[in-house]
């Protein structure tokens, strides 16, 4: 598979059974890049992680529309750079007030957010049209 | 969700059958911990041998576990972790938490 460019644009309806595919989608990716010379079985797990946790964050977000409502996930390649933008239809949240997880009193919700700040370099969460997009970056060099 | 139960050692294990622990089938994986708890089988080894793959929401039903059958003065440990999926214990430092052993034997000489 060749680095330069490499697109992926993936739309399902807002249930949770797709998140095995949406995962496995990034989980591949990583396997077959060229360029890459880090761990490829942790970058593998990482995107797999990142890609089902920003997925289930648009499903939940996307809910109070309609029920025959989707969440699109575009996934780029472009040189080092790799690019995942998830867009969901509902109210948007700010993702600066989400707060750090708790260790030392660990609660069984808000790891998702942390989990995709933590394994990859940026993201951001802004208003587009119609949709809310959640924008995240890794650099693969 | 696939699970397998078992009584060993005074411990109920309970064998995830899956490979992938994410929000599709982690509210199942909860129910199932606490409806054992409910029953008054507080004392629970995980055994996650097959599991390759945990999102945040199955460490949530682990935790939730953990939280419930401490309180019922009961212990939930872990054996048998893959090493990617323990790396997301460590991240979160539910390493820190949870009593997590390489396999069963471990798990009751450490629990015993």
């Amino acid at each position: 598979m060749c680095n330069s460019i490499i697109q992926v644009e993936v739309t399902i309806p807002t249930q949770t059974k797709y998140l095995d595919l949406i995962g496995s989608i990034g989980e591949h990716i990583a396997k077959e890049l060229d360029k890459f010379s880090g761990d490829r079985e942790a970058l593998a797990y990482h995107l797999n992680l990142v890609l089902t946790e920003a997925t289930i964050n648009a499903i939940k977000h996307g809910t109070q529309a309609s029920p025959d409502d989707t969440v699109k996930i575009t996934i780029t390649i472009q040189e080092n750079e790799l690019n995942i933008k998830v867009y969901d239809h509902g109210q948007g949240f700010d993702l600066e007030s989400v707060p750090l997880p708790d260790f030392d009193q660990p609660k069984e919700g808000g790891m998702g957010i942390f989990f995709i700040r933590t394994l990859m370099d940026s993201v951001s969460y802004t208003r587009q049209g119609d949709c809310n997009v959640l924008e995240i970056i890794k650099y693969l060099s | 969700m696939n699970l397998n139960l078992e009584k060993m050692n005074d411990y109920t294990v309970l064998f995830i059958k899956e490979e992938r622990i994410d929000a599709h089938n982690s509210g199942e994986l909860k129910e199932a911990i606490l409806h054992l708890i409910e029953q008054g089988q507080v004392k629970i080894i995980v055994q996650l041998e097959h599991v390759r793959f945990i999102d945040s929401s199955g460490l949530g039903a682990l935790l939730s576990g953990y939280k419930n059958a401490a309180t019922r003065s009961g212990k939930l440990a872990l054996a048998n972790m893959q090493q990617q999926v323990l790396s997301m214990f460590e991240l979160t430092r539910l390493n820190r938490v949870f009593d997590i052993y390489a396999d069963l034997n471990e798990a009751f000489e450490g629990e015993a």
